[in-house]
């Protein structure tokens, strides 16, 4: 299975030499960008884990790239995503957002079903990986 | 104004105090751009007052009740009167009408009070309300957008590409379990959202509530299959509100992100539905069923910016705004405007867009600008180009047409947005080289290279009748 | 649409280049001919060189270094485009000599001279010192050295009196870790980011002898001198001039026997202590001219006389 969150994907995963790409524009148009990573891949999960803070000021793309590498040595088996931030009034949310690394193996979702009345059900998604402990959900983790 | 002002008789409106060349129209007024063709012998500057007359306080004859009121503020004054350039008898006449004419926060009385009265008129031959002018003052009683782009992205967690929708098809006919089919289909295949069509509410051969039912149970498979939020626009159109807000509630409970209304339900249906979607969390999706029938005409109606204007104000989340190059009407300069007015917090006056006025919006959130009307994965690079990041872009045929079905549809559609966007931030040109970059994309995606064989070479163009006046690019794409 | 820059070295330098590239990656044949006169009109260093021969006084050695360096990166860049690689050459250097001798005004220059030629991408210039680097509880330094760098690449890092990084007295000191993470950054990073490390010499030469790993990193050695006599007038008459001022005939006997006599005491900076009198002179000129009361004209105003300088205590 793998999960569509994230602007890029439907294209095949991007090389580091697009990664960088994607953070020139980003500091180019202002915004900073930071990384985050987790092991709970639901789609309500806004909160991913934060690497280091936000990188202001970068001129260019090197620096986010070795943090995305740092993160990516301390996390090999978690999802990792990119973010970049639009400060400019009327915005102030996220411009672009797109995942740089994912476990091998993505196990998926299971959806619960819960009967009530009138045909209705009540729907739950319950990420598989999240069986297992925190620390240990994905092999490559382990 | 003369002695002679308040005795009985009719005199013409232009001596009457609506022709006010020496007026400078004041911050908190509303101005109105009208369109004026008047009947033959008609002097403009009259034609221009009627117009302010008839839309404020005037009457066809002196009444000796209006000594009664503090007439000058009420009254509209037409303030400005131009000939438009190469047209023979038409004008713009520019209205300003004090504040105290309205009720704060009621589209249903700004229009009353505009074009309520005076499209009849039989002194003009045809008339159009081309802009309005909304001044802070009154922009503030409004609620506006129930939650805005920033929120919906943020909602749905998506950023940084525009969002992608379908119009389940075929557009009549199918029963509950089966459209619920299409729209599983459709979201697990790529796409964001699907959509009932706007004549879909409650017809013998499906009703609201199994619709409803059935489509959730495919919005929430699709989000199993794919860990990202879908949704599906349920139609809670109804013949009374009171029908109205029970069919919302279910959705509601149901769990829907999302609801649909149409235009025709009217604008006081329309301000409640805003405000009970950001009372009850749930975006607001406005289909403009019927708007054609004025806004297209150049000489005669409402302009489509003036709709657009009134329904950021009234609080929708989404709008159908024009595609330009799909099969509904819009020229790219209109639609420019259109898409402007919607998500900017500051518009310029701008006659290449036909924006007449300059507009603040005082910070109230941007509308979604829903494109849709055949449109499909090949003309992408075009897409984007014209209609920007911030926006739905609708895909029905173009989904469910597709030949490896309606998953492979949807995927094609996304496949070919996100290797758009890529190419965009890397720098390349790609509104001159979209068509290589599709066929770069499609590659890695059979779906993509299916698509592109079946409709690569589908445009429809034809001359638009409303353009603006003042025109910059050639009007076919 | 913008032009983007390229990652890595540029295979043909400028932005504006007005010959079709060779196919990506394809070396020029053997019997090729380059026309090394055109390749560095293209790259415009020269714009670079004469704007660091105008605005800096003195400085020969440093110069004609600068322009030697320039020179191999230009012919290494037309040696890549025939395929052969040399590797990307070491760049990172040490400016050795007084305060106010243009080290970080070159260094300033170099990072666009770099940034021409391709060997950096941005070619902005990150100054820091020890306490940019370095943190003042445990765990602060290496965050703190990292976001330095981080903005630096891409660029020049240039950290001034390097030195005190080390303090060797000092076992709790928390340099060692940042000179660590430099280190390693100034091997496995070259295409990122080149580091200049700047200060007194005497004091550069004991913390390389006490860090042969950072000596062993630095590939360019340059010492800017202290400043002759006729050069430092030569910047301060740059500097007035800038200002919009300029010495009476009998005011420039006197700034020159200001300057000998200032050289010789100590803690003297070159061109800041040139820039300093210049500042001072300027203060008893706009004082004498209000205390002498009446009429000025144009001359009086930017015109220093000899009293402007006589009072200082150099002269005492």
């Amino acid at each position: 299975m793998r999960i569509t969150q994230g602007t890029f994907s439907y294209l095949p995963d991007l090389t580091d030499e697009e990664i960088a790409k994607q953070v020139a524009y980003a500091l180019e148009q202002g915004w900073p960008c930071s990384v985050e990573f987790t092991d709970d891949p639901h789609p309500r999960n806004s909160y991913w884990e934060m690497w280091g803070l936000p990188m202001f000021d970068l001129a260019d793309p090197a620096g986010v790239l070795y943090e995305i590498n740092e993160c990516r040595k301390a996390y090999p088996g978690h999802y990792i995503r990119l973010n970049a931030y639009d400060a400019s009034y009327g915005r102030q949310t996220t411009a672009l957002q797109f995942i740089v690394q994912r476990p091998p193996e993505e196990p998926g979702f299971r959806l619960d079903r819960e009967e009530t009345s009138d045909r209705r059900v009540r729907y739950t998604l319950h990420p598989y990986a999240l069986d297992r402990p925190e620390g240990g959900r994905y092999e490559a983790d382990r | 104004m003369s002695s002679d002002r308040w005795s009985a008789g009719v005199i013409p409106y232009a001596e009457m105090g609506y022709w006010r060349p020496d007026y400078q129209p004041k911050d908190s007024d509303i101005l109105a751009a009208f369109r004026i063709t008047p009947q033959q012998g008609v002097p403009p500057e009259e034609a221009g007052a009627a117009v302010a007359g008839e839309s404020s306080t005037a009457t066809w004859t002196v009444v000796w009740t209006d000594r009664l009121t503090s007439y000058e503020n009420y009254q509209g004054k037409c303030y400005r009167v131009e000939p438009v350039p190469g047209q023979d008898n038409q004008f713009i006449a520019y209205i300003a009408y004090d504040l105290d004419l309205f009720e704060e926060g009621s589209i249903a009385n700004l229009t009353s009070s505009i074009i309520g009265n005076v499209f009849g008129f039989k002194a003009l031959k045809a008339l159009r309300l081309e802009d309005m002018r909304i001044p802070t003052h009154y922009v503030k009683t409004f609620q506006g957008p129930a939650h805005g782009i920033v929120m919906e992205r943020e909602y749905l967690g998506k950023f940084g590409r525009p969002l992608l929708g379908a119009t389940v098809k075929p557009k009549l006919g199918l029963s509950a379990r089966n459209y619920g089919r299409v729209v599983y289909e459709a979201l697990r295949g790529g796409l964001d959202f699907t959509k009932d069509d706007e004549n879909i509410n409650s017809q013998p051969f499906m009703r609201w509530r199994d619709r409803f039912l059935y489509c959730m149970e495919g919005v929430n498979r699709a989000q199993a299959a794919t860990g990202e939020i879908k949704c599906h626009y349920l139609n809670v159109t109804a013949g009374t509100m009171e029908d109205m807000y029970e069919r919302a509630e279910f959705a509601k409970e149901l769990g829907s992100v999302i609801v649909m209304i149409d235009l025709t339900i009217g604008y006081t249906a329309i301000q409640s539905m805003a405000k009970w979607a950001r009372a009850n969390g749930v975006l607001l999706h406005l289909h403009r069923a019927g708007h054609s029938t004025y806004t297209r005409q150049k000489s005669h109606g409402v302009n489509f910016r003036v709709i657009a204007k009134w329904m950021r104000l009234a609080g929708v989340d989404h709008i159908h705004a024009g595609t330009v190059v799909g099969k509904l009407e819009g020229d790219p300069n209109s639609v420019r405007g259109y898409y402007d007015t919607l998500r900017l917090d500051k518009v310029e006056a701008d006659p290449v867009k036909g924006l007449f006025f300059d507009q603040e919006w005082a910070s109230m959130p941007g509308t979604m600008p829903v494109a849709s009307g055949g449109i499909h994965a090949g003309q992408m690079h075009q897409l984007l180009h014209y209609l920007g990041e911030d926006s739905i872009l609708q895909f029905g045929g173009g989904t469910i047409g597709h030949p490896m079905g309606i998953a492979a549809g949807a995927t094609a559609n996304r496949v070919a947005l996100e290797a758009m966007i890529k190419a965009r931030n890397e720098g390349r040109d790609y509104l001159a080289e979209g068509p290589d970059i599709l066929r770069s994309a499609a590659k890695h995606s059979r779906e993509l290279d299916i698509a592109l064989s079946t409709w690569g070479d589908i445009t429809f163009t034809y001359e638009s009748t409303d353009t603006p006046d003042v025109v910059e690019t050639p009007v076919s794409v | 649409m913008s032009e983007r820059v390229g990652f890595g070295m540029r295979q043909n330098g400028s932005p504006a280049d007005p010959s079709p590239p060779p196919a990506a990656g394809e070396p020029l044949p053997p019997e090729a001919r380059v026309d090394l006169a055109r390749e560095r009109a293209d790259s415009h260093v020269d714009e670079v060189l004469d704007a660091l021969d105008r605005e800096l006084v003195g400085l020969a050695p440093v110069k004609t270094r600068i322009r030697e360096i320039a020179a191999l990166l230009l012919v290494d860049r037309v040696r890549a485009r025939f395929g052969i690689d040399s590797g990307r050459p070491n760049l990172h250097m040490c400016f050795t000599g007084s305060p106010g001798t243009g080290k970080t005004s070159v260094a300033l220059r170099l990072a666009e001279l770099l940034h021409r030629l391709g060997y950096v991408r941005r070619g902005h210039l990150v100054p820091v010192t020890r306490d940019d680097l370095v943190g003042q509880y445990v765990g602060h330094t290496a965050p703190k050295t990292k976001e330095v760098l981080k903005r630096a690449m891409g660029g020049v890092l240039f950290i001034d009196e390097a030195y005190y990084l080390y303090r060797a007295e000092n076992e709790r000191d928390y340099g060692q870790e940042a000179i660590e993470i430099l280190l390693q950054v100034m091997e496995n990073q070259r295409d990122d980011l080149v580091v200049v490390l700047a200060g007194y010499k005497d004091r550069m030469d004991a913390f390389f002898a006490s860090n042969p790993g950072m000596s062993s990193r630095i590939a360019h050695h340059i010492d800017f001198p202290d400043y002759e006599p006729a050069e430092l007038e030569a910047i301060g008459r740059l500097m007035m001039d800038r200002e919009g001022y300029g010495l009476a005939p009998e005011t420039e006997p006197v700034f020159r026997e200001y300057l000998a006599r200032r050289r010789a005491q100590p803690r003297f900076a070159n061109a800041r202590s040139v820039r300093n009198a210049i500042e001072r002179a300027r203060l008893r000129h706009a004082n004498r001219l209000l205390a002498q009361g009446g009429d000025v004209g144009r001359d009086d105003l930017t015109t220093l006389q000899p009293e402007d300088f006589l009072s200082s205590r150099v002269f005492r």
